[in-house]
């Protein structure tokens, strides 16, 4: 092996006895290695960040009504109602996020523990999540339809058939059915990230059940329910395929995401389209700020678990 | 025998210094390294030692100063190419690849024969006595069997200097003291230069030629293992030697090198370590084995003498671990062949060279408060 | 030689068994993950079900069954050359995905440095966003290059996520690795290259299966990116399976639903070589689950 990189002792003394850049660099962790994340951030700028600029500059650039007209068009133009659009949305997805997970915690604290058939059920509770809202969306409507297999029984049982898609209920169904794994897994994984040893510890002070749960459990599961309910949210917020599936796209499940593509696939109004996307992102971030604004109010450390 | 070490003449490292976005965890270090030496950095958690050791192993860049090895400028070298060896406190084994194929790693690198490859493994695997366990994998052995692989991968390459990053400190009791004289059976039969880092002071004491002492990222004292033994050059490296009971007081009475120091309620006569002034803040350090202990009353005439009661005794073997609580209310800590029961009034005696008073303050650096004042009381 | 002595892992915490025991709200929570799960099966089910019926009107199961309508969908939707598409963009956006984001991801892991904490809320967003906020402004992009609608349009739309998602599920398999076992290769005279070739890459063979089938299965669900970015020649599985659910309705509900079950096949093909490399919880998040 050649011993290159060898330099003579050149002094890296710089005038005033100041150490040569490398070390001052190398000091606060900058180096040659930080190379390899240039492909990914080369990734990230041209794919996402400039895209981003793009469209937001895009928004502000309509045909008619000055710098804001594509917002003001989103706004109140009667053939767009991006505001309730807006609202729409919010409706079937914070309630869809907050079921998901409200429901989920009992049920992943019940089932922390080992059992058999844990990793069965588990496995069987990703079969949604792989399958995808469009998926769901036909099975539902097959499922859920009038001559469907639960009207059905509902006749059986002597009910009125109800009308179970092409609406709201179809939608929050499907909001549910891809959701609610997915939030029960997350906070299955949580619970099992505290150590059992602090509510074995609790239970030799004296707590029963309800007490362990609310003083020990709850707290150190605050955080990872924020981020549940973050990452629920966003999947419920970005409904889209199963508004138009299983939903009433033209009216009560005229999700922003419909307005948004509407606008750029079907009227080609691009300015428009980038203003209801960057609306339609910003609203969502102002719910995942609060949120993490409630979390950062939390006990943040560890958990106790081996992870 | 093969495994020989290529060798150097000297290593120097001027003022070598590495601070960590603005804070120094190591400064100003000078030490000249000689063929064959066994060298031990000690000093407590963060005081420097590793960052030291990562420092010349190549796998920290210097902020500051350079590593010379016969005068050739080292220290922009990438670890791979300045050839040294290391061991790792917890032994760094590769876990995908057998015994052999770990001891084997550093030769591949180098493009060694495959024939002597295989050679350079066997006998390198003999010296560390694991022959039956060539071809398990790391996550098959014990701690100890680990450790053993770690150093003969390190030792099979014959590097002029081996940098070993407290070796055995995840290893239970009985097992490091094995270990600690499998080491030195290695240093001494194959001339290895090594830098040793440790926070134990009983391992650097049994292994090192040179000691060298670090208190929050400067040094404090470079010397043999018996230098800084009987003469600490100020209470932290004291305390690190073993003189756990390190007592505040003021100078009384200076007569060169014998001080009178009023500590705990009475006197005591002990030998400066630097020049002292009446008046001036001190710390007498004291070690256990140092103590006289007689019972109350029985104390020879003429010493300085500390009257206390027994509370806690261990029994330790041949000897007892006894601490007392002196009148003045400071627990103090003794070992003794002497029979005693808690409870008990005693007095305890010491001579005047085995009483050392430093200063209180240590000239450390002025930019950090002492973190470790009082931590023996 | 004496062996050191392991801690033994703790056993399961001894409530946990008896919590199952039918209490009334035991029974409860059982009871709804029961109805989930028969709604679950229900929905899967009347797909399934219907792909092979001959007429199905009003009656609980069809009258007869057929295969016919697997060969129709085949023909009438070009599933041949769909299911192709499909794998096409799988393949190059995962070995895209991770040959970037596997670099990134070790620096990410092992470096702290100026800027890095702006540099992750990049890496996170893509993953954090609706993909149609993103994805508009995007395909506009994309189609005024005239890189969309097309092939290489819906697999750089498919890259957006999916490298972070790399960076993201890799990083704790990184976290893993002890530095200093790296350390060890360097002062046994690896340089960079032989560190990753010889020492970290078999160490990362885990990860980089975990991220690899994970992008693989969330690039074949991925809606709505490859929607906005595909033409009738790029369309993947489950874009195809849209645009006949919404298409005009000649064509027979059975056909559609022939083609849900091929598309269901292949995820569930998919998620079972998933499994085999991850667990479940890792299908929908990064947190590593420890009861298994």
């Amino acid at each position: 092996m050649t011993m290159t990189g060898q330099r003579p002792g050149r002094a890296k003394q710089g005038p005033a006895n100041r150490p040569a850049l490398s070390h001052r660099l190398a000091e606060r962790g900058i180096d040659k290695l930080l190379l390899l994340l240039l492909p990914a951030l080369l990734f990230a700028l041209v794919l996402f960040v400039y895209p981003f600029v793009y469209g937001l500059g895009l928004s502000f650039q309509p045909k008619t009504g000055g710098l804001f007209g594509a917002y003001v068009k989103f706004f109140t133009d009667p053939s767009v109602r991006g505001l309730d659009s807006i609202w729409v949305t919010l409706q079937l997805a914070l309630p869809a996020a907050l079921l998901n997970v409200l429901v989920s915690v009992p049920l992943a604290y019940k089932m922390r523990g080992k059992f058999r058939g844990k990793r069965a059920l588990t496995t069987v509770l990703v079969i949604p999540i792989t399958l995808g809202t469009v998926l769901t969306a036909e099975g539902l409507l097959n499922f859920f339809g009038q001559r469907g297999w639960l009207n059905r029984f509902l006749g059986v049982l002597g009910f009125e058939p109800l009308q179970l898609v092409q609406n709201y209920w179809g939608v929050l169904w499907s909001l549910i059915i891809s959701g609610f794994p997915f939030a029960f897994l997350l906070i299955l994984s949580y619970l099992s990230g505290i150590d059992p040893s602090l509510e074995a510890a609790a239970r030799t002070l004296g707590a029963d059940w309800k007490q362990r749960f609310r003083r020990i459990t709850l707290p150190l599961l605050a955080p990872g329910l924020a981020i549940t309910f973050c990452l629920t949210f966003v999947l419920a917020f970005s409904v889209f395929p199963s508004a138009i599936l299983v939903g009433d796209p033209s009216g009560s499940t005229r999700v922003i995401a419909y307005v948004a593509y509407n606008a750029w696939g079907q009227q080609f109004d691009y300015p428009l389209a980038s203003a209801a996307a960057i609306v339609m992102g910003a609203v969502e971030l102002i719910v995942i700020v609060l949120v993490l604004i409630w979390r950062s109010r939390m006990y943040k450390g560890s958990t106790g678990g081996k992870g | 025998m093969s495994i020989h070490a290529t060798s150097f003449e000297t290593l120097e490292l001027e003022n070598v210094a590495r601070s960590f976005g603005g804070q120094n965890a190591l400064r100003n270090l000078n030490l000249s390294i000689r063929s064959g030496e066994f060298i031990a950095l000690l000093g407590p958690s963060g005081c420097g030692k590793s960052t030291a050791l990562n420092c010349l192993a190549g796998l920290l860049p210097l902020t500051g100063g350079r590593i010379l090895m016969d005068g050739k400028q080292i220290d922009r070298l990438p670890p791979e190419k300045r050839g040294f060896g290391m061991v790792f406190q917890n032994y760094a084994l590769f876990p995908h690849l057998s015994v052999e194929k770990n001891i084997a790693f550093g030769l591949e690198m180098r493009k060694v024969p495959k024939a002597e490859i295989k050679k350079r493994v066997a006998e390198a695997i003999e010296l560390v006595q694991l022959g039956p366990h060539a071809t398990k994998l790391p996550g098959q052995m014990s701690g100890g069997q680990q450790q053993r692989v770690a150093i003969a991968r390190a030792v099979v390459l014959r590097p002029p200097l081996v940098l070993m990053d407290e070796p055995l400190s995840n290893l239970d009791a009985k097992l490091r003291l094995e270990m600690r004289t499998e080491i030195r059976r290695l240093h001494q039969s194959l001339g290895l230069t090594t830098l040793y880092v440790t926070h134990d002071q009983e391992e650097a004491l049994s292994l090192a030629d040179r000691l060298v002492v670090l208190r929050l990222g400067e040094v404090q004292q470079v010397g043999t293992p018996q230098d800084l033994h009987e003469h600490p050059v100020n209470w932290h490296v004291a305390d690190f030697m073993g003189y756990r009971n390190l007592l505040e007081g003021v100078v009384e009475r200076a007569h060169g090198e014998a001080v009178t120091v009023s500590v705990l309620g009475t006197t005591v006569t002990g030998s400066a370590q630097v020049p002292l002034r009446a008046g001036d803040a001190v710390k007498v350090g004291l070690r256990p084995e140092d103590f006289d202990i007689a019972p109350a009353g029985t104390a020879p005439a003429g010493l300085a003498s500390i009257d206390a009661t027994v509370e806690v005794v261990e029994y330790q073997g041949r000897e007892f671990a006894v601490e007392v609580r002196s009148d003045a209310g400071k627990p103090l800590h003794v070992r003794t062949a002497r029979h005693v029961e808690p409870g008990q009034r005693v007095t305890l005696t010491a001579t005047q060279d085995r009483v050392l008073v430093f200063p209180a303050e240590l000239a450390s650096a002025p930019d950090r408060a002492p973190q470790l004042q009082g931590a023996a009381l | 030689m004496s062996l050191a002595l392991k801690p033994k892992s703790d056993a399961a915490p001894q409530g946990t068994k008896r919590a199952l025991a039918a209490t009334p709200g035991t029974f409860l929570i059982w009871g709804s993950m029961a109805v989930f799960l028969l709604l679950l099966l229900g929905v899967v089910s009347s797909v399934v079900v219907n792909s092979f019926a001959k007429e199905w009107f009003d009656t609980w199961l069809p009258a007869g069954y057929t295969p016919a309508w697997y060969a129709d969908a085949w023909k009438e939707y070009d599933l041949g050359q769909v299911v192709g598409t499909t794998l096409t963009v799988a393949v190059a956006v995962v070995g895209i995905s991770v040959l970037i984001g596997a670099p990134a991801s070790y620096v990410l892991a092992r470096r702290s440095f100026p800027g890095k904490n702006i540099l992750m809320l990049v890496f996170l967003l893509p993953i954090m966003m609706p993909p149609i906020t993103y994805g508009i402004p995007l395909a506009t992009l994309l189609t005024y290059y005239h890189l969309a609608p097309g092939l290489t349009g819906v697999i750089l739309a498919n890259l957006v996520p999916s490298i972070p998602f790399v960076i993201l599920t890799m990083t704790p398999f990184i976290e893993q690795i002890n530095p200093s076992i790296e350390s060890a290769a360097r002062m046994c005279g690896a340089n960079m290259l032989r560190l990753f070739t010889k020492i970290l890459a078999p160490l990362l063979v885990p990860g980089i299966l975990a991220a690899a089938v994970l992008v693989l299965v969330r690039t074949v669900g991925m809606f709505e990116l490859t929607f906005l970015t595909s033409d009738s020649t790029s369309d993947t599985l489950v874009v195809a399976l849209f645009t006949a659910m919404t298409g005009a309705g000649i064509r027979a509900q059975q056909s559609v639903d022939a083609m849900a079950v091929v598309y269901m096949l292949m995820m569930m093909v998919l998620l079972v070589v998933a499994l085999r490399f991850v667990n479940p919880t890792q299908l929908v998040s990064q947190v590593r689950e420890e009861t298994d």
